[in-house]
Formats: structure tokens, C-alpha cells, sequence
């Protein structure tokens, strides 16, 4: 992988992906995989703002002080939030209505400020628009293909067309709150068995930092937290 | 009166925050660890939400809707809450040391947890008044409290259990935020 912009979407969509792997964005995660449309609707939105973030985020690097770069980078996000509402509101009604308050929401969706302090305050804007690329991709698709599960165990349907004969009754439990935990939890037990490392298991063991400000105040916290867990950690 | 203990109730338990509307999440799968650590939580939540809610209510209603500016509500909302953790945070430390030192630590969290903001704006969309925000804000946090003490409270127990290995960590956990979505499902026939 010598080119570092295709590194960069191959990072966002496989290595770092930020909903299996990494487990950021979990309220979008579970709460819009209703369907497979809401999922997509809600990884393209999250992606625009992503994408547009870590571009104005880099190019302004160099002129944002440290000491107030946070409520910077969220008044960013959440003007770039705000503008994405609006245009969904005036052409995709229908979807507007659906995700409804998760749009706003994006705003505190840790994967955009975790990617500005991650990357995007660190490299060139150009790398951190691939950057956002990579990791909108990874996002929409891990939305997307949880959303057709759902949706396909739920009301077996995809994308919105009946596929299962009426003869056979969809599991109706998994388009309700509790079959999105459900699904979560075999999606990182699989992943747990299949000893592909997730940050979930650390997130579950005290404040790891669920995004870039959180992780911050979580040190002092988290200090003593990892080292009494440390020793149950080591036998995995 | 009646119309307060019904949002309460709503809000609370129908509507949980946590386990039927994912806001929150982070906290609710990190601290749940320690039972201490969640009811301090649960106390510092349920002390900004309800005074988050009135800021962002009297903001609506008196600066942003005068101004036709309702279309700012994200951004400015995410803004207030902010300054307010920090107000709130250097109040506590220089006139009730006791009630900071339990909370101290959890406040900045909470500017980052996404049901404060969520809170502020299910409560515009919904066209609530003042004490109606303020009642829907403080059964919203008891709802979050309720059910992260009780999570804590599980976690206390399947900790000495065996688990199947791939189940070990979050996944165990997950499994008991269904089990409990399921049962408070159950309290919708309250609605």
C-alpha cells in the first residue's frame, strides 16, 4: 500500500474501521440500523460532515490555538452539522423524519472529533479529506450491512421490499431497542472469537476514551482503573 | 400535574434514554464497571440535564425564536452546554467542595454525552414550555441513573461467573443492556 491516499481508505474501511473496530458512534450505530435505507441515510450524512471537518479542521490547523481548539472544532462540526440538516430537510424529507433528532446529533458523534484531534490537526488537508473518506466508507458500511440484517430479521425486508413470503414470520424483536444490543453483542463475540481486537472490550472496562475530549478528562479516572483491570486483561 | 408526573414517567422509564434511544452509551458501557462510580455519575447527570434543559429552554423560547434564528439551535446548544459544565464545575469547587468531590470528576464527561444535547433538543422539537423541560430533563437523567446503577449492579455479579470466552468483556455486557431494553420495554403500556 505505497499510495498514502488509498492507505488511507483502506485504513477507514478495514484496519480502523470506526464502528467495528475502533466502536465509535454507538448511538448512531444502534439507534438508526432499523433499516437499510436509515443506515445508509445516516453514514452518508455522517460521511459529508466527516469528509468537509477534517478538510476545514486541517486547513485551519495552523491557525486554531491549542488551548481553544476543541469548542473550535465543534463549532466547525456543528455548522457543517447544521447545513447538512437543512438540505436533508428540503430534499429528503422522508429520511429527515426518519433519523430525525440523530441528525443534530452527528454533532456529538465521537468519530469527527476523534478524527480532528486524531488526524486531521496533525496532517495535510488533502491526506485528511481521504482521511474522512476512509472512514465515512467504513462507517456507511458497517451501518448500511447492520441495518439490511435488521431489517431482513425484523420485518424481512430489503431496502424496503418485501422479500420473505408472508408464510414465514420475521423475528420482530430485532428492529426494537434491545435487538440492536443484541446484534452488537454477536457481532463482537464473533469478532472476539475470530481474535480480531476490538476496542470494546476496553471500552467496558472503564471510561477508554470514547472520543478526543472524553479521553482526556477519562486519564486521571482511567489510570488507576487500567491497572487494577490489568491483571484480569493479561489471561486473554 | 398530572400532564408533569406523565412526561416524568416518559420520560424515565417508557422513553429510557439509554436502552431505548442509545444516547449515552459510552458512559453507560465504561463506568457501569464500578457501582460507586455510577450512581456519582447518575447524581452529576441528573444535576446538569435539569439545569441544561432550563438554560436551553429559556435560550429557545426568549433569544433564538425572537431573532428567528432556530435554525442556530445545534450550535448553540452544544455551546451553552458546554460553558455550563464549566460554570457549573467552578461553582461546585469553590462553594461546595463536598458535592464536587463526589461529581468533580464526571462533569467535563458530560459535556461530551450525548443525551444532554439530545434532552435540550427532543424538548424543542416537542414544544415544551419551561417546566415542562425542566420535568422531561430531570426524568430523562433519572432514567439514565436507573438504568446504569442497575447495569452496575449486574456487571457486580457476572463478574465472578464463566463466561464463554468470546462472550468475555463487552459482549457479555451488551447482553445484559438486552436483556434489560427487553424489560423496560414492558413499561410502554404505562404510555
Amino acid at each position: 500500500m505505497k499510495n498514502p491516499y488509498l492507505e488511507r481508505i483502506y485504513n477507514g474501511i478495514v484496519k480502523e474501521n470506526p464502528a467495528l473496530v475502533l466502536m465509535l458512534g454507538m448511538c448512531p450505530t444502534l439507534a438508526v440500523t432499523t433499516s437499510a435505507m436509515n443506515g445508509l441515510g445516516m453514514g452518508v450524512s455522517t460521511m459529508a460532515v466527516l469528509i468537509l471537518s477534517n478538510l476545514i479542521i486541517s486547513a485551519l490547523r495552523k491557525a486554531i490555538p491549542g488551548e481553544v481548539r476543541l469548542p473550535a472544532y465543534i463549532v466547525i462540526v456543528a455548522s457543517l452539522v447544521t447545513v447538512v440538516e437543512l438540505l436533508m430537510e428540503a430534499y429528503l424529507p422522508a429520511l429527515y423524519s426518519a433519523l430525525g433528532i440523530y441528525i443534530p446529533l452527528i454533532v456529538v458523534n465521537c468519530i469527527i472529533l476523534g478524527r480532528a484531534e486524531a488526524y486531521a490537526s496533525k496532517n495535510t488537508p488533502i491526506l485528511s479529506a481521504f482521511d474522512g473518506i476512509g472512514m465515512g466508507i467504513g462507517f456507511t458500511l458497517a451501518l448500511t450491512v447492520a441495518g439490511i440484517l435488521r431489517e431482513f430479521l425484523g420485518a424481512g425486508s430489503f431496502f424496503g421490499m418485501q422479500v420473505l413470503p408472508d408464510s414465514i414470520k420475521p423475528i420482530g424483536m430485532f428492529i426494537t431497542p434491545p435487538g440492536a444490543f443484541l446484534v452488537l453483542a454477536i457481532v463482537v463475540a464473533v469478532m472476539n472469537g475470530a481474535s480480531i481486537a476490538t476496542r470494546a472490550n476496553e471500552m467496558v472496562k472503564g471510561c477508554d476514551g470514547c472520543c478526543a475530549t472524553c479521553s482526556k478528562t477519562c486519564k486521571s479516572d482511567g489510570a488507576d482503573a487500567s491497572g487494577k483491570e490489568g491483571g484480569k486483561e493479561g489471561q486473554k | 400535574m398530572t400532564s408533569l408526573i406523565m412526561i416524568i414517567v416518559t420520560t424515565a422509564l417508557v422513553n429510557n434514554v439509554v436502552l431505548s434511544q442509545f444516547l449515552g452509551i459510552c458512559s453507560f458501557l465504561g463506568v457501569s464497571r464500578q457501582m460507586k462510580a455510577s450512581a456519582s455519575l447518575g447524581g452529576a447527570v441528573i444535576f446538569v440535564i435539569t439545569i441544561a434543559s432550563a438554560v436551553a429552554s429559556l435560550l429557545y423560547d426568549f433569544v433564538l425564536v425572537p431573532l428567528d434564528l432556530t435554525y442556530l439551535k445545534t450550535i448553540v446548544f452544544i455551546l451553552v452546554i458546554a460553558a455550563l459544565v464549566q460554570m457549573v464545575e467552578m461553582f461546585l469547587k469553590k462553594n461546595s467542595p463536598a458535592i464536587y468531590k463526589a461529581l468533580g470528576i464526571y462533569l467535563p464527561l458530560i459535556t461530551t454525552n450525548c443525551a444532554v444535547l439530545g434532552v435540550a433538543l427532543t424538548n424543542v422539537q416537542d414544544g415544551y414550555n419551561l417546566v415542562e423541560c425542566v420535568f422531561s430533563g430531570f426524568g430523562t437523567a433519572v432514567g439514565y441513573t436507573v438504568a446504569i446503577v442497575l447495569l452496575a449492579g449486574i456487571r457486580g455479579r457476572i463478574d465472578e461467573d464463566a463466561v464463554p470466552a468470546p462472550f468475555r468483556g463487552a459482549p457479555i455486557v451488551l447482553l445484559c443492556a438486552t436483556l434489560m431494553a427487553i424489560a423496560f420495554m414492558g413499561f410502554s403500556g404505562l404510555s
